[in-house]
């Protein structure tokens, strides 16, 4: 089944029905990002278990520099 | 400074959440010109704490880590930020990203309430540190120097406050100094870092001077001309600010007092005679 997600704010079609699997379909190494899901933070042992459903809003974030 | 403060009782190192912290030198890790000169101008300044943040990873590019490798290859304590976070919600979600990022449960915790400023959401802030602290974050509040934000802060268990000098990326110094002079006197036992806008290692000095822990700073060690040297006087200068802050600095008067002694001056009531 095809989904319509919104990742990093980019709409896609995807056939992930978990959040693990979108990460994995996006190439991300499993434990080099974070995610959230709809605004809320969802934690790697969690995204197995994150089932995805039609315009989710899904945030997938990495280290970067700061101040 | 213009106004001695009395015999400070500060404790000669610096601890932050009962972490004895060796460097009173913060940086930041964004905006220097490579990612050598970042690492060279962290080694220049000492730091033992420096700041990160989280971003949008693009697809395939797991650039991220690339960068946290780095980071780690210093040796420091990184203190991720929730920058550009304009809601309790959003710094909320984000520090807990960061806390699965980087493996640490410090954050400088940030929601910014006005574009133009990028100040402080006052409200916003009380209400995200309270959540975060609730759930075993150590949290270092970016805030303004509003006394009563303060309180409330440290009421809701912030350990370490950290108010600005002037709005980031200003580089215009203590924009209020009176202000920031009652707060260091309102908490003196509450570890203050100044973060954001300071422009020149004056500013720090001045900072340091008047009694504040710590100095973080970014942009004006990563736009410098030449940032490790900028570091390095930085550093130089928060070492000695903070000295003088432990020596004791003299009152400042309206009048001149001489300072060489005046008895047994030559000549003294000559043409008196």
């Amino acid at each position: 089944m095809q989904l319509k997600v919104f990742v990093n704010g980019e709409a896609t079609v995807t056939s992930a029905a978990t959040l693990a699997e979108l990460v994995a379909q996006f190439g991300f190494a499993e434990t080099g990002v974070a995610t959230a899901l709809n605004g809320d933070f969802v934690p790697r042992g969690a995204r197995q278990s994150t089932r995805l459903a039609g315009n989710d809003k899904v945030e997938i974030v990495s280290p970067r520099q700061g101040g | 400074m213009n106004t001695a403060l009395p015999n400070p009782r500060t404790p000669p190192s610096l601890t932050l959440y009962g972490v004895s912290v060796p460097s009173r030198l913060l940086l930041g890790t964004a905006l220097y010109p490579s990612p050598k000169v970042m690492t060279d101008a962290v080694k220049a300044s000492g730091a033992s704490i420096v700041t990160v943040s989280v971003r949008r990873e693009s697809a395939r590019a797991n650039s991220g880590m690339g960068f946290f490798e780095l980071v780690r290859s210093l040796n420091v304590r990184v203190m991720p930020n929730t920058a550009g976070c304009r809601t309790p919600r959003e710094a909320i979600a984000t520090a807990h990203m960061a806390r699965e990022l980087f493996a640490t449960d410090w954050i400088k915790l940030e929601v910014i309430g006005n574009d133009d400023t990028l100040q402080p959401d006052l409200f916003g802030l009380l209400e995200a540190a309270r959540t975060l602290i609730a759930d075993g974050f150590k949290v270092f509040p970016y805030t303004t120097e509003d006394l009563i934000a303060a309180e409330r802060l440290r009421e809701a268990g912030c350990e370490v406050l950290m108010p600005w000098a002037a709005p980031i990326g200003t580089g215009r110094g203590l924009a209020n100094p009176y202000a920031l002079r009652s707060l260091r006197t309102y908490f003196p036992d509450t570890p203050l870092i100044i973060d954001a806008g300071i422009g020149a290692p004056s500013h720090a000095a001045a900072a340091m001077e008047m009694g504040f822990d710590a100095v973080l700073l970014n942009t004006a060690v990563a736009r410098a001309a030449d940032p490790t040297r900028m570091a390095a006087a930085f550093a130089a200068a928060i070492a000695a600010g903070r000295s003088a802050f432990e020596a004791g600095l003299m009152e400042m008067r309206d009048t001149a007092t001489p300072s060489t002694p005046v008895a047994g001056t030559p000549f003294f009531g000559l043409d008196k005679s």
